[in-house]
């Protein structure tokens, strides 16, 4: 079964680019265009890895992070924060909350295929 | 009515007097004051009235109708002056600790003794008489009481009631006044005594009054209509029956005058005043008295002559008037009250003038002596204590001396006068002192001197005429010389004789002290105390005067000295609170100028100024101090006040300056950190099309499979997120260039019209793709106002397009409107799109508040992510505010939103 990768952000064009580019990869892609859809989803779905923008309406990337660190059943999950928010202080939250990657927007498509591979490989 | 009864009456009268100021002192100890209060102060005041009041005015206006009220109207009309004299003199002698006429006069006047002295004399000289009558009175009423005849039969003084009379009041005297030994504490038993003798007097006096005219008579009315019908009363209604209008006008002067001089009006009014506001009240509480204790005086005289007969003995008509209709309870009643009067006017001034030959006359007299003081040096306050005793009981044998040899043959009132004429003679030097800097010493012992001089002569000598002196006298003139006539100086024939001798007394009396005054230069020491005593209520707190003093004492001196006066335990106290106050002292072995002006002042209260400079200087090396010295130090004492003030002010005023400051400051940390979130706010929105710029570039490039419609999406992305890009650069740099100021508005007249056309046109196609029509309403027509054409078209189009924005696809027409008032022009532009929650509506001003409400997600703020940059609105804001309009939003959530802005409309005619 093919690994299940959500993408949350609330810019329309980077989920666009992104969709397209995990799929391209083989993964099965889910979408969430804010931070409520995106917990919706992860009780749902279960996905493998996330890849989530840190500031979303109604609930932000750390939230989700967390909740997905410290639940039963949902800590298998990987997590790559993707976020315009580069201050070492935000960098180091993400990584507080429990995320595996934290990438700086813009960032390099080939990196960041790259280490979604490197984390989806047990 | 039997003497025994009549003895056993006054006994039981003074015992509870006695009990009243034993209560009151007892009350005193445990800090509840009874005298602290204006009402007992007024009646204590009331002292005025003595038994020449009770027994005299009505004599006095038998013979000379309403004369009588001279000396009462005088006090009433000066009554609101006190505002400025007595409070004045109250305030000088709490600061200088001083205790009677004597000794202010003599403090004023360079500490002099030799004035102390003279005018203890004065008071002496003249007051003895006015005690003799109250004697008189006493022993007069005893008479009547007791059927005997009013006239001294008794051959020597041992078989005389009069003098076991003076005796007994001199053995109460001395037990109300001379309790305390230091004379600035207050009495307050005696004073307590006073105002419950005022009350009786008043009682007493109304009470037969009102039995008198309503009780005999039917009402005044009656008794002067009958009086009306007898020629020897009936001269007496008017005013011009004996005395002119200058008479008057000397005997009101004369009674202003007493009541503030009279040595027992100064005791009470003066020195046991407990708090100056008091004042206030007594100023129209005691002309009230005055009225009170006068209304039945005219109805008593009238109809005591009408019953008795115009020859009857006068003063006793209170006493014989009721007696005749056997009314001996009323006949007690009217005893008791005159001696009430009697006795208070006696304890009052027995006890004042004992304070000033104590501590004017004897002590300095005593101290100057060094071998004296070592004598008796350690028993120093009880020897103050007796010398006072004995003053009070000689003044009492001289009073009864005067009583048996001179007073027996005159009536009351004229005995009242002449001492009243004596203690006016003080006026000049007292009046002058505190309102005259440069009253001198020699100017107020001329002025004493020369208006005491003629006092006696115009009064006194009269008096001894026939008996010591040929009755030519008063007809020829002495040795034949007419206008050296007592009674008729420089042929002045036109006054009574009070009112002759009070008008050349004063004239020799004012032209003395001011002659005197400017005639010779100040002494330091009498300029120090000139100016300290004018200007009192600049110096007010006691330490200002201790500044004048330069000398230095040993501690240890000072220390034996205030042991010898006040006892070891209360020396050590006032060294101790002083030290307390001023802790370097107890390092040095000598006392500091101030300790030692406190410890004269200190003395003086006790034994008197002038007592208190000789004791201070035969223990402190005093050096001469000049009188440019003493101004200088004055004044710096002066500057330094004004100094403080000026510091106090600084730091006030360098206090707010610090809280302006970090209030200022904080505004810059809130700038500062407003244009950190800006910068990081416009660091995110501008990474967000470059993230999607780069990722979709990136696809593209690295994947040649991309099929081609996705190829077209994403490059026609790109192409929308560049624009965005720039645009948002373009918007950051608007809004720096307004916000900074830099920005200057290009005004061109505009059309309203024609702008919203353009405006409407440049929006239309957004419109149209989301199915919404915009219709226009304006009354405006040709209408223009001044305005820059980009800027404001930028407004247009940013809230047209906003209201397209937040409309659903085919929702109802925008309305754009624009209506044209006197001034003004109003344009609206409202949608019927998703509507925002009035809790936002400042909010959407702000630059990124889209963003920011992202940034502190709560339900409430549900918004999905923003169309647009969250820069418009805050730039249109700020457009309009520089054309100085105003852009706000009326609006609800599901129902739609307005959009409204002023401009002023351009002035065509």
């Amino acid at each position: 079964m093919a690994t299940k990768i959500l993408i949350a952000d609330d810019e329309p064009n980077i989920l666009l680019s992104l969709e397209f580019l995990m799929k391209k990869q083989g993964y099965h892609v889910l979408i969430a265009r804010d931070g409520g859809e995106a917990y919706e989803l992860i009780v749902a779905e279960k996905p493998d890895v996330l890849l989530l923008d840190v500031m979303m309406p109604r609930m932000n990337g750390y939230e989700l992070c967390q909740f997905v660190k410290t639940t039963e059943g949902y800590k298998h999950a990987r997590v790559v924060f993707l976020s315009a928010k580069s201050k070492e202080a935000d960098v180091q939250k993400g990584y507080d909350a429990g995320a595996d990657l934290y990438l700086p927007k813009p960032f390099s498509t080939r990196e960041l295929v790259a280490k979604v591979g490197e984390l989806t490989t047990p | 009515m039997s003497s025994l009864t009549l003895i056993i009456c006054s006994l039981c009268y003074l015992s509870t007097l006695f009990l009243i100021a034993n209560w009151a002192e007892s009350r005193s100890r445990r800090g509840r004051s009874s005298v602290n209060n204006p009402y007992v102060y007024a009646l204590s005041m009331a002292v005025y009235c003595t038994a020449w009041t009770f027994y005299g005015s009505v004599s006095k206006a038998t013979t000379d109708g309403i004369d009588f009220l001279a000396v009462y109207i005088g006090p009433t009309l000066s009554a609101p002056l006190w505002w400025l004299v007595t409070r004045k003199i109250i305030r000088i002698c709490k600061v200088q600790r001083i205790t009677s006429i004597a000794d202010f006069i003599s403090a004023r006047y360079g500490k002099n003794r030799g004035l102390g002295v003279l005018v203890t004399l004065f008071c002496v000289v003249g007051i003895i008489p006015y005690i003799s009558i109250q004697i008189k009175a006493i022993a007069g009423s005893f008479a009547l009481l007791t059927n005997q005849s009013g006239t001294v039969s008794s051959p020597t003084f041992l078989s005389d009631r009069a003098f076991y009379v003076t005796l007994l009041l001199a053995i109460f005297a001395i037990l109300f006044g001379t309790r305390k030994f230091e004379a600035t504490e207050r009495h307050e038993g005696m004073v307590t005594a006073i105002a419950f003798e005022s009350i009786i007097k008043l009682v007493s006096f109304v009470a037969v009054g009102a039995y008198i005219t309503f009780g005999l008579f039917n009402g005044p009315t009656d008794i002067f209509a009958r009086a009306a019908r007898l020629p020897a009363l009936s001269q007496n209604f008017g005013f011009d029956s004996v005395h002119s209008s200058g008479d008057w006008f000397w005997h009101c002067l004369l009674g202003g005058l007493a009541i503030l001089f009279l040595p027992r009006q100064f005791q009470v009014a003066v020195v046991e005043n407990v708090d100056e506001k008091h004042l206030n009240k007594a100023m129209w509480l005691f002309p009230l008295y005055l009225l009170l204790i006068n209304l039945f005086v005219l109805p008593l005289a009238f109809g005591g002559a009408l019953l008795l007969g115009t020859g009857a003995n006068a003063d006793g008509f209170l006493i014989t008037l009721p007696l005749q209709h056997g009314q001996h309870g009323l006949a007690l009643l009217a005893y008791i009250g005159g001696f009430s009067a009697a006795t208070s006017m006696i304890i009052v001034e027995t006890t004042a003038l004992s304070v000033m030959i104590s501590n004017n006359v004897v002590m300095p007299l005593f101290l100057a002596r060094p071998r004296w003081r070592e004598r008796y040096g350690a028993s120093m306050s009880g020897f103050v204590i007796n010398v006072r005793r004995l003053a009070m009981l000689g003044l009492l044998c001289l009073a009864y001396v005067y009583y048996r040899q001179v007073a027996n043959r005159l009536s009351l009132v004229s005995v009242g006068m002449i001492s009243f004429a004596a203690v006016a003679q003080f006026a000049p030097a007292m009046l002058g002192g505190i309102f005259w800097k440069r009253g001198t010493q020699q100017g107020a012992r001329l002025g004493l001197l020369a208006g005491g001089a003629v006092w006696f002569y115009t009064l006194i000598i009269p008096t001894l005429v026939p008996m010591l002196l040929p009755a030519s006298l008063l007809t020829d003139g002495p040795f034949g010389i007419g206008w050296l006539n007592p009674q008729a100086l420089m042929g002045l024939t036109t006054y009574d004789a009070i009112a002759h001798s009070m008008f050349w007394s004063m004239v020799a009396n004012v032209g003395g002290y001011v002659w005197g005054s400017l005639g010779q230069p100040q002494s330091a020491l009498d300029h120090n105390q000139a100016v300290l005593f004018v200007d009192v209520f600049t110096y007010a707190k006691t330490d200002d005067s201790s500044v004048v003093w330069k000398g230095k004492a040993l501690l240890a001196d000072l220390q034996r000295l205030l042991t010898t006066f006040f006892g070891a335990p209360q020396a050590n106290r006032l060294l101790e609170r002083y030290g307390r106050r001023n802790p370097q002292v107890a390092t040095l072995p000598y006392a500091p100028p101030q300790l030692v002006a406190n410890a004269e002042r200190l003395l003086a209260g006790a034994v008197g100024a002038a007592s208190a400079r000789i004791l201070v200087s035969s223990v402190a090396e005093e050096e001469p101090i000049a009188i440019d010295e003493v101004i200088r130090i004055l004044k710096t004492s002066q500057e330094l006040k004004q100094v403080n003030k000026e510091l106090t002010r600084k730091s006030t005023e360098l206090q707010h300056l610090t809280e302006r400051l970090s209030e200022a400051n904080h505004k810059l940390q809130m700038a500062d950190q407003q244009k950190d979130d800006f910068l990081a706010t416009i660091t995110h929105e501008i990474r967000s099309p470059i993230t999607s710029i780069r990722a979709l570039s990136e696809i593209l490039f690295d994947d040649d499979t991309v099929d081609h419609d996705t190829r077209r999406q994403f490059l026609g992305t790109m192409i929308k997120e560049s624009e965005r890009l720039s645009r948002l650069v373009n918007q950051v740099l608007d809004l720096e260039r307004i916000e900074s100021g830099k920005q200057k508005l290009s005004l061109t007249p505009l059309t309203i019209s024609s702008l919203i056309r353009d405006a409407v046109d440049s929006v239309t196609p957004l419109a149209t793709a989301k199915y919404i029509s915009i219709n226009v309403q304006t009354n405006c027509r040709e209408l223009t106002v001044l305005a820059d054409a980009d800027w404001l078209m930028q407004v247009m189009i940013n809230l047209i397009s906003n209201a397209i924005k937040f409309s659903t696809n085919g929702a109802a027409p925008i309305l754009l409107e624009a209506t044209c008032q006197t001034d003004i022009c109003v344009v609206s532009v409202t949608d019927q799109g998703i509507g925002i929650d009035p809790q936002f509506h400042e909010l959407i001003f702000e630059k990124f508040y889209q963003t920011r409400l992202a940034h502190n997600y709560t339900p409430a703020t549900d918004l999905r992510k923003p169309i647009g940059s969250g820069l418009g609105l805050a730039i249109s804001k700020r457009i309009i505010d520089l054309h100085g309009g105003n852009l706000s939003v009326s609006s609800q959530p599901g129902i739609g939103s307005t959009f409204t802005f002023q401009l002023p409309l351009l002035n065509t005619t």
